[in-house]
């Protein structure tokens, strides 16, 4: 029964600001389980905008309003509460940000003391290993647990943040250009692990890198001026994309 | 129960809000108060004669309380107190102060630059009362007596730092081409200072000058051992002389001039205040 | 005009600062050293007497300094719960909206105030309020000054400490949001810890400002040159006591309030060292 409902699905979903054009128009798409799928398009197409409604980040602004249905397993978002739907849907920014009065260990754990959950210190420590172990970082950080997580470079740092998500077992964890402030061994390293951690989690990703699209999604969206253009396998797209737009922005015409 | 749980931290949200906002409302509760019953109870002494007026004796003053009349006289030994004094202040304050912070903004990196910064802070922070005793110490005694200007240095010393530090900003957050354009059409530093970067900051500069003055023009402690007061107009520089913050004092502790305390009180915050507000408007409107 | 002579002059106002500075230290050292040196450095600390019976003059600073502390603190306690909800207003929860641009003009304005016309309002307003709640007899004291003293300093804490909750940055609110925090969460676990130390610095810098305040407390606390005993009782700070007797003192008296001056001098330059350092730090990190 549960295969049947896409994971996330959109219908119609509009993001407007106020007094201003829409940033996202009517886009309707059916995410997969356990994939890794990309949203492309050039820079200001809406691809972060949309990206940043499933998790509700557009609640927070008073001046930006989301129309249309989002459905989480089957449910609209939109009708429930933010903070239960945040918990549901992890979230890494662009740039890492692990919070800097907390050491490495509290980071992992943020989750937990922000929304007030108790635990036994067994279980913490329990939590912390095996998420820090899911982003390949445990072996490098584990002396140093009690250090903060500001100390660490900046692809540790978005590690830590994925396992910080990742931590909360989020049904869907999405990622805003993981890896635009990073080096290229680090984004590297990240990529890897993406395409090990979609057997755990389904993953939908904001890229402006068509390479890395290329490389880790096997679903593919097209976004331009803030229309859904094309969806489909990443490598029928990239091979034989449908639109004239999306040829246009593979070729680097647009973009 | 997660339900339970999630409207449980919800209600908690609220509660912060609610919290935030109420409290941060009643933080203006004192300043309508002030300003209403300042308003309220010396709106009915203003008059002409308030302000043209020397304060009156106080037999003069108990004359008209037996007689049920209301007190004669006004604040203009206080007013024109006040313009003598703060004038004398400014006159020094502000060329000084200002050729003080432009050495500051020149000379940023340099390790007196960094001490004469340092101790700025430190004269900004002296409490007024001990500006007043200094004050008294420097110029009341070798002088033997009390004077305007006496009270014109201890205003001028508060009012330094202040002028100082909004020279120095100003300065700084000029863009460099500014400074460089002006060296490149062949102007020494001097000239460029003079007739580029003093004007393009003119606004700030003005700004800070307003702000020091109405910092400086309610200050009572520093005037009390140094300007002392005086109960008739005087145009004199080297004796005593009132003040308006002076004259609340004498009011204050003078049981039958009390009547009088309201109206001087009104003028003062409406002094200060439109000072206060012109200063953060004209900060505004310089700043788009 | 050259440039020699430009730098001259520059050189020279610049100079002003640390010859008043050094003109503030020597005055007051000079003119306090008849007291220390007759009552002794310590005993003059110490010693709660202050009786100018004359021939058996006896002077010692401590009633002083125990009503400054005490009123202080009062102050920074009271004003804790109005300007911490103040600067949460302005900086973080209506941030750049026009009701929180109004209520920072509100509290600019408060600290525009002159602090005669705070103290005729704690008299002829509070004190009667005070009087009538059967608090105090005599409705001035420690009590009354300290409330006033905190409303003047609402708006310093509160700007300040607006400014480094403003810095917290969007990255890290937004992530602890994903995670699934509440508002009332985020401000009290990733904005209240990261703003803290800039925070903590502004509250010394309101400190700085409360110890010195002189006509407010003048008026308010009651003038008694006793150690105060409880809250509601009256006493005298250290700018209160030099407010009200400097004008009539000579000899060891004057000398005595002079020696007060410089302690209330030095207590008030080191806190504010404290928060300028510590406001520097909290900018950098």
């Amino acid at each position: 029964m549960e295969s049947i409902i896409p994971i996330l699905e959109f219908k119609k979903t509009c993001v407007s600001y106020t007094k201003q054009t829409m940033a996202v128009k009517y886009v309707s798409a059916a995410i997969e389980r356990n994939t890794i799928t990309a949203i492309m398009g050039p820079s200001g197409c809406g691809k972060s905008t949309l990206l940043r409604a499933v998790n509700l980040m557009h609640n927070l602004y008073s001046n930006i309003r989301v129309d249309g249905e989002i459905l989480l397993n089957g449910e609209n978002i939109l009708l429930m509460e933010p903070i239960d739907v945040r918990r549901r849907v992890g979230m890494v920014f662009q740039r890492p940000a692990p919070f800097p009065t907390m050491s490495i260990y509290d980071n992992v754990l943020a989750g937990f003391a922000l929304n007030g959950i108790h635990l036994s210190k067994s279980k913490k420590d329990e939590i912390v290993e095996s998420n820090l172990k899911n982003v390949v970082l445990w072996d490098e950080v584990k002396d140093v647990l009690n250090k903060k997580g500001t100390f660490l470079s900046g692809g540790q740092q978005q590690r830590l943040c994925i396992a910080r998500a990742l931590a909360m077992k989020p049904d869907i964890l999405l990622m805003d250009e993981p890896t635009s402030a990073l080096d290229p061994i680090a984004t590297k390293r990240i990529e890897e692990l993406l395409l090990e951690l979609q057997k755990k989690v389904t993953i939908l990703v904001v890229t402006h890198n068509m390479g890395q699209a290329k490389r880790i999604s096997s679903r593919s969206m097209f976004m331009y001026l803030g229309e859904l253009v094309e969806y489909g396998d990443t490598e029928t797209m990239f091979s034989n994309p449908e639109h004239e737009r999306t040829k246009a922005y593979l070729i680097g015409k647009i973009g | 129960m997660a339900n339970q749980k999630i409207k449980h931290r919800l209600a908690k949200d609220k509660l912060m809000l609610w919290t935030i906002c109420i409290f941060a409302t009643l933080t203006a509760v004192p300043l309508f108060a002030i300003l209403g019953e300042v308003l309220l109870r010396g709106y009915s002494q203003l008059s002409w004669s308030f302000f043209t007026e020397p304060t009156p004796t106080a037999y003069k003053a108990m004359k008209a309380i037996e007689a049920g009349e209301p007190i004669p006289g006004g604040i203009a030994n206080g007013i024109v107190g006040t313009m003598i004094i703060l004038s004398m202040a400014v006159v020094v304050a502000v060329p000084v102060g200002i050729l003080c912070g432009t050495f500051l903004a020149e000379n940023r990196k340099k390790r007196f630059a960094k001490i004469v910064s340092y101790l700025t802070d430190l004269v900004q922070g002296i409490p007024s009362v001990i500006i007043g005793i200094i004050t008294y110490i420097w110029i009341v005694v070798p002088m033997k007596g009390y004077s305007a200007i006496a009270g014109s240095v201890a205003l001028c010393i508060m009012m330094l730092p202040l002028i100082i530090r909004s020279t120095e900003e100003t300065l700084k957050i000029l863009p460099a081409s500014l400074k460089e354009a002006g060296l490149a059409l062949g102007g020494n530093k001097a000239r460029v200072m003079m007739k580029v970067q003093l004007p393009a900051a003119f606004g700030g500069i003005f700004t800070g000058v307003l702000l020091a003055i109405s910092r400086v023009i309610g200050e009572t402690a520093p005037l009390m051992f140094t300007a002392l007061g005086c109960s008739f107009i005087r145009w004199s520089i080297n004796k005593p002389i009132s003040a308006v913050p002076l004259l609340i004092w004498e009011f204050f502790n003078d049981p039958h001039l009390q009547e009088l305390i309201w109206g001087a009180s009104l003028f003062l915050l409406i002094f200060v205040l439109t000072l206060n507000l012109t200063a953060k408007y004209l900060a505004k409107k310089w700043n788009q | 005009m050259n440039d020699k002579l430009y730098r001259t002059i520059l050189f020279i106002a610049a100079l002003t600062i640390p010859i008043v500075c050094g003109g503030v230290v020597y005055a007051l050292i000079t003119d306090a050293y008849d007291a220390f040196e007759h009552f002794g450095f310590f005993r003059f600390l110490t010693s709660s007497e202050w009786s100018y019976t004359e021939g058996a003059e006896q002077y010692g600073a401590l009633p002083f300094i125990t009503g400054t502390l005490l009123t202080t603190l009062l102050a920074l306690l009271f004003c804790i719960p109005f300007s911490l909800p103040v600067a949460f207003f302005v900086g973080e929860y209506f941030k750049g909206s026009r009701v929180a641009s109004i209520l920072s003009t509100v509290t600019d304005l408060l600290a525009g105030i002159p602090s005669i016309i705070y103290g005729l309002w704690g008299f002829y307003t509070l004190r009667p309020v005070i009087i009538t709640l059967n608090i105090s007899p005599q409705g001035s004291g420690i009590l009354t000054a300290s409330l006033v003293l905190a409303i003047m300093i609402v708006p310093y804490a509160a700007s300040l400490s607006a400014e480094f909750i403003k810095m917290v940055p969007n990255d890290l609110k937004e992530s602890a949001y994903s995670l699934g925090a509440t508002r009332a969460e985020v401000v009290r676990k990733i904005i209240f810890p990261v703003a803290g130390s800039g925070i903590f610095s502004s509250y010394i810098l309101a400190i700085g400002r409360a110890l010195g305040e002189t006509m407010t407390v003048t008026m308010l606390i009651g003038n008694t040159n006793n150690i105060p005993t409880s809250i509601t009782s009256t006493g005298n700070s250290m700018a209160s006591i030099i407010a009200n007797q400097f004008g009539e003192a000579d000899g060891l008296r004057l000398s005595s309030l002079i020696a007060i001056g410089l302690i209330l001098f030095l207590i008030t330059a080191v806190i504010n060292m404290i928060g300028k350092m510590m406001i520097k730090r909290a900018r950098i990190s």
